[in-house]
């Protein structure tokens, strides 16, 4: 019989608790699995939703991160808005004078062209509003460029496109300003279908809800970004809900006067004349600036008092490097812990058998087994069960990924493979193992080195 | 090959062992002048336990290292070798019947059996698969030759007091050893086995031409065999000190 299996019978012989043993260290293993895929997949998640198809938000000035958050993400709360005048210095070529035929109202100087039209040909602006809820989900009213001229996916080259229905129109005789186009999230939780109405509910989810509701025209495919989560309605008629007419606000500061929200007398909530200009505002501006122009542009955007410009890619970079990555080293550290709590069992296993055992070691010293190959048998046996124990863990680990699909795709957008996520340094388990059964066998197999043969007899 | 060693099998000369007392001194277990055993010759040691007899054998066998005198097996001096060396010894050229049998409790008869060829080859590994058929069969054949072959996959635990020894000597044997060491054989098998026991190792050990070294207090054991020793009358530690 070859060392190996003399190795076996002895585990065979101590089932219970070489399974025990052997199922803690397949636990740590697939743990330490978990963690390397759950941390891809958040980052991987975070990455491919700063892929965003735009390359700058401009929005009121405060925490950078937290309009990301809001504008990208659909989290934390509603930022501070700009006045609609200011997202017209975005839109390339003449489209300030165009916004202004359209729409009407009170605006200085409405022959130029905006400040920026220059930097932004061949790329667009579009602007969101953001504050309002549907139902649990965020809502997000913009215009139809939303899902017209944003991409998405891996590469950015993805066409939004719908399960059902289409993209909302700005406006038409036909289906006039209310219409909405709702995330694959929002139509499965919220049980929506087409031609359902929708109702904002202002400033909140607990807020009062608006009595003018958005007929759900479309109903996008997942894109496992956080559009599955938003609610989407048609910017124009949103500006006609109630409240959400702009306060007059102070040219130098630009904060709010008190008691000027009110809007042009209008006579019924359905009326087809657009909120002007003057009483406008929106919470984010996606920018997508022409070529490199964004680095300068966002430079420049900062030094005024009350916008800010920010690059979605460097701060969820930033996030990744603050928070995610040193998470999870931290669950790392944990796990790996676990790793060593079991091969500590190993070896409890293990040395509480050499006491029972010793007659055993002092009969087959006795058939002319040298200490070596005692101590090699005892090696084996820890070995064994690391190896198998983490081999059971680490398939395990890699199993509960792709079986957790159903539930962390629609989440997270991003579809676990088999070998997906695997970090170069996972192949360091094997070796990580064996040292880990080497050392939780050494203390046991020098106790079996110096068993005594004569007094065990 | 001289004629001296021809003859004995195992020589040994001035062979002494101590153990350290507890409250100090030295009690001597082993004092033997002079013992041989020649090649094929059955002997038997008699004595009262305590006498050393286990000792002696653990001495030969090289289990315990002896502090004085020489051990010949085959013309060669076991005395001044390694323990490692002497362990390469024993597997290769010693079988061991143990008086409690020892079989691992974990192996079935069988495995038993081809556990004592697991350590005769040199590597660390063992025999692996090549040497694996040649190894089955001798196993195979020794638990035939001692009527259980009908019992080889049984654990020792479903195997009778008899059944066990039986076992315990097919594995002795397995290596194809030139010295069979017998401690008490039969002290824990039932009188009406005894006899076979005995009878089966007498056998076995001529059949491999095998010289054979059994220690025992029992007479009716001592009776079968030709040559008996008194162990009294070999190791001087047991006499009377004159002083």
């Amino acid at each position: 019989m070859s060392l190996l299996s003399i190795a076996l019978r002895n585990l065979r012989y101590r089932k219970l608790a070489s399974f025990l043993t052997a199922l803690s260290m397949a636990l740590g293993v697939a743990l330490v699995v978990l963690v390397l895929t759950v941390s891809g997949v958040i980052e991987k998640s975070l990455e491919r939703t700063s892929n965003v198809g735009y390359n700058l938000i401009v929005g009121a000035k405060g925490s950078p991160l937290q309009l990301v958050f809001n504008t990208v993400f659909f989290l934390s709360q509603p930022v501070e808005n700009v006045p609609y005048s200011y997202y017209m210095e975005y839109l390339p070529g003449d489209g300030r004078q165009k916004e202004y035929a359209r729409l009407g109202g009170e605006l200085k100087e409405p022959q130029r062209s905006g400040l920026y039209s220059f930097l932004m040909q061949g790329g667009f602006a579009i602007p969101l509003c953001m504050g309002d809820y549907v139902g649990e989900f965020r809502c997000i009213a913009t215009t139809p460029d939303y899902f017209g001229l944003l991409k998405h996916g891996d590469r950015n080259d993805q066409e939004y496109r719908f399960e059902r229905g289409r993209n909302f129109q700005d406006y038409s005789e036909e289906h006039g300003y209310f219409e909405a186009v709702v995330g694959s999230q929002v139509a499965a939780s919220m049980g929506l279908s087409l031609g359902d109405e929708i109702f904002a509910s202002h400033g909140a989810e607990s807020g009062e809800t608006h009595g003018q509701g958005f007929r759900v025209v479309g109903i996008l495919e997942p894109t496992g970004n956080p559009n599955d989560r938003g609610a989407f309605v048609n910017i124009e008629g949103f500006y006609l809900l109630e409240g959400h007419v702009a306060p007059e606000r102070d040219e130098e500061s630009g904060l709010e006067k008190r008691g000027t929200a009110q809007g042009p007398e209008r006579t019924g909530m359905l009326s087809r004349v657009r909120l002007p200009i003057d009483k406008r505002e929106v919470t984010a501006i996606l920018l997508k600036p022409n070529g490199f122009a964004a680095i300068g542009m966002e430079k420049q955007v900062n030094k005024t008092k009350f916008a800010q410009a920010v690059s979605p890619i460097g701060q969820i970079e930033g996030l990744l490097g603050v928070f995610v990555r040193p998470l999870r080293w931290a669950l790392l550290a944990l796990t790996s812990l676990v790793v060593i709590v079991s091969a500590i069992s190993i070896l409890v296993s293990i040395y509480n058998s050499m006491n029972e055992r010793k007659k055993d070691i002092a009969v087959m010293r006795a058939l002319g087994a040298s200490r070596d190959h005692i101590t090699a048998i005892i090696l084996l046996e820890s070995l064994l069960i690391a190896l198998v124990g983490g081999f059971v863990g680490w398939f395990v680990g890699h199993a509960l990924g792709p079986l957790s699909n159903p539930w962390t795709m629609p989440a997270t957008g991003v579809k676990i493979d088999w070998m997906s996520f695997q970090s170069s340094w996972e192949w360091w388990i094997v070796p990580g193992l064996v040292l880990v059964g080497t050392l939780a066998g050494a203390i046991p197999a020098m106790a079996a080195y110096r068993t005594p043969v004569s007094r065990n007899l | 090959m001289s004629k001296q060693q021809d003859r004995a099998l195992l020589a040994i000369r001035d062979l002494q062992k101590h153990y350290e007392e507890p409250g100090g001194g030295r009690l001597t277990i082993l004092d033997v002048p002079e013992f041989d055993v020649s090649r094929g010759e059955q002997v038997v040691l008699r004595g009262e336990s305590g006498g050393g007899k286990t000792t002696l054998l653990h001495v030969i066998s090289g289990i315990v290292h002896a502090d004085s005198g020489s051990i010949e097996l085959e013309g060669v001096d076991l005395m001044g070798f390694s323990e490692a060396k002497r362990d390469r010894i024993r597997a290769t050229k010693m079988g061991y019947v143990f008086q409690t049998f020892n079989l691992l409790p974990a192996f079935t008869a069988l495995e038993n059996v081809r556990l004592g060829m697991s350590f005769a080859q040199g590597g660390l590994m063992g025999r692996g698969g090549s040497g694996g058929r040649s190894e089955q069969d001798r196993a195979k054949e020794l638990m035939d030759r001692v009527g259980l072959s009908d019992r080889m996959h049984y654990l020792p635990s479903q195997l009778s007091v008899g059944q066990q020894q039986r076992v315990a000597v097919a594995r002795s044997l397995v290596n194809r050893p030139i010295l069979l060491l017998a401690d008490e054989p039969t002290a824990n098998v039932d009188p009406a086995n005894q006899d076979r026991i005995v009878e089966l190792i007498a056998q076995q050990c001529e059949q491999e031409s095998v010289a054979l070294l059994l220690v025992t207090h029992s007479d009716a054991v001592a009776r079968r065999f030709s040559r008996v020793e008194q162990l009294s009358s070999i190791n001087r530690a047991l006499r009377p000190n004159p002083a």
